[in-house]
């Protein structure tokens, strides 16, 4: 990372986001909560206000031209989903609110479906409340069974449970991508290749790998994977559920209304074909239009860059972390993902976060969405930075800096 | 390094919190969470007559939460009913207003909580103990 030419990269990117010129308490804005949501550059919102400013009309309904653009755009933006992901065609790609709903989507709509007492959901401590609850109904109302696959201490997947843990009955297994706490990578591919061996259907929520790892649905081989757009540059509002035609075909609609009809008496009705069967009411349009733009944008900056700048940064993160005193970190050593969660002895990581955001210095904060594993890791709450391609090297010194006066404050202020 | 917020009576009370235990027979053991922060508190109350008579509080939370509980327990233990509720009533009305209180009014050591008014993500953490201790009132009178 102490590489000129990236520096120069990542400074050149950052004007591309108007955002992190905004001052906190008189101080430079270091964002570092990416993983909750990341900053949009001015080609996205240029994007979501030219279709504002000239092509919004509904989609798939007007005749008119500006429908028809309008109609052009969406699908535009759904091409763009499916070239992102290497998906197999534009038909799998279901546009959504974003990951929760495209994950109870399939909790709904296919495991409902196709689940009956005594089948086994697989699932991980590690998974966001979004990958654990809508299976917990779904387990509920079908009589099926959720399953944990076993953890190492150091947060990975225990792999060698896995001849153990996949056997009939196991339909489902649904696991994140990668971990928005201990920032494990899951060997997906491999999962997939073992789950699929007895049949079960995968499930990968990839809300915290889309926007950082080269991600090929096909080459993993998953059957579903569920992502968001406001991690990844792009607006609020705005998700995708990637599935595999045969199965979206089999499904039943999750939620129904306009736009996911063919033909409706009063009494009855048949749905339109996939994706649009999923798609009940009117989309949000300009935000898929901005989320093809926010592909454009980090496909022009580069996948493979990004998951190397990332690296560095939360190599170097972890590195000045984990030398420090008092500090904390949780996850695997190697192969972490572009965040890392801490504690610091001594400061409850609320109150280091408050303390920080006075350097302008934002971090999370808190369970992260994932009570379990916060009972797993045996602690309360822990705070997160997390990294994205506009990060700097310079702003985990910031981070290290507000770490040590907070230190300061809680230990030796008397 | 002095800080406008994590100040010498707020962190005295986090690193020693008053009034923390059990009590050894309770007329109300109650539990107050908040889920998102990781907080949990338990707080035994006696009542005796009308008369807040004890009160003590174990958990574990943030420095604000702590330090609230701490000033409440050692604010309100041995109050009548009426001055305790007043107190709770005082202390919300002392966030709502930004951290002020009327001129005649002496806040103590909660008077070094006034910085928390600023910030609305941490209101929920420096009014658990507060909220936990009402619902035990209430479960008291109702009983």
């Amino acid at each position: 990372m102490n590489n000129h030419s990236t520096v120069s990269k990542t400074k050149r990117i950052r004007e591309d986001f108007p955002i992190l010129k905004t001052l906190i308490h008189g101080r430079p804005l270091v964002y570092l909560d990416n993983a909750a949501t990341s900053q949009r550059p001015s080609q996205v919102l240029e994007a979501y206000c030219s279709f504002s400013r000239s092509h919004n009309a509904n989609v798939h309904r007007g005749i008119y031209s500006l429908a028809e653009q309008a109609t052009d755009d969406y699908e535009q933006a759904r091409s763009k989903v499916r070239d992102f992901i290497g998906a197999p065609s534009s038909e799998g790609i279901v546009f959504t609110r974003g990951t929760t709903e495209a994950v109870n989507l399939v909790a709904y709509s296919y495991a409902r479906k196709f689940l009956k007492r005594g089948d086994i959901i697989v699932l991980s401590v590690t998974e966001h409340h979004a990958n654990l609850v809508p299976w917990q109904l779904a387990a509920k109302s079908t009589g099926a069974e959720l399953r944990f696959w076993p953890m190492k201490p150091d947060g990975t997947l225990d792999m060698s449970a896995a001849t153990d843990l996949l056997r009939p009955p196991v339909k489902i297994v649904a696991l994140t991508h990668v971990s928005n706490v201990l920032g494990t990578i899951n060997p997906v591919k491999e999962i997939t290749t073992l789950a699929h061996k007895i049949g079960a259907k995968v499930l990968l929520d990839g809300a915290q790998a889309v926007p950082h790892l080269p991600v090929n649905v096909a080459e993993i081989g998953c059957d579903f994977y569920a992502f968001s757009g406001h991690k990844m540059c792009g607006p609020t509002g705005i998700g995708v559920l990637w599935g595999r035609e045969e199965w979206l075909e089999e499904m039943d609609p999750f939620l129904t209304g306009g736009e996911m009809i063919r033909e409706v008496s009063l009494d009855s009705a048949t749905w339109n074909d996939i994706p649009y069967k999923f798609e009940a009411g009117t989309p949000p349009i300009a935000e898929a239009v901005a989320l093809g733009a926010a592909m454009d944008y980090l496909n022009a900056i580069g996948m493979d860059w990004i998951r190397e700048h990332d690296q560095e940064l939360v190599e170097q993160a972890m590195m000045l972390l984990s030398s420090e005193e008092g500090v904390q970190i949780y996850g695997p050593k190697e192969n972490h993902a572009a965040l890392v969660s801490f504690n610091v002895e001594g400061v409850p990581p609320h109150d280091l976060a408050t303390l920080l955001d006075r350097d302008g210095v934002a971090v999370r904060a808190g369970q992260q969405c994932a009570q379990p594993l916060m009972h797993w890791l045996g602690v309360p709450a822990t705070a997160r930075a997390s990294f994205y391609l506009y990060n700097l090297p310079e702003e985990i010194d910031r981070l290290l800096e507000g770490i040590r006066k907070a230190k300061e404050i809680f230990c030796y202020a008397r | 390094m002095p800080d406008e917020l994590y100040g010498e009576i707020l962190l005295d009370h986090y690193r020693f919190p008053r009034r923390f235990g059990t009590l050894p027979e309770p007329t109300v053991r109650i539990e107050g969470k908040n889920p998102l922060c990781g907080d949990e508190f338990s707080i035994d109350l006696e009542f005796e007559g009308g008369m807040l008579k004890g009160i003590r509080f174990t958990g574990r939370g943030c420095a604000i939460s702590m330090a609230s509980a701490s000033m409440m327990s050692e604010l309100v233990e041995g109050k009548s009913l009426a001055e305790v509720q007043e107190w709770i009533e005082r202390f919300k009305n002392f966030l709502r207003d930004g951290g002020t209180s009327p001129d005649d009014v002496d806040m103590g050591d909660l008077q070094s909580l006034a910085g928390v008014a600023q910030l609305p993500a941490r209101i929920k953490c420096v009014l658990i103990a507060w909220t936990t201790l009402e619902e035990g009132i209430h479960m008291h009178s109702k009983s």
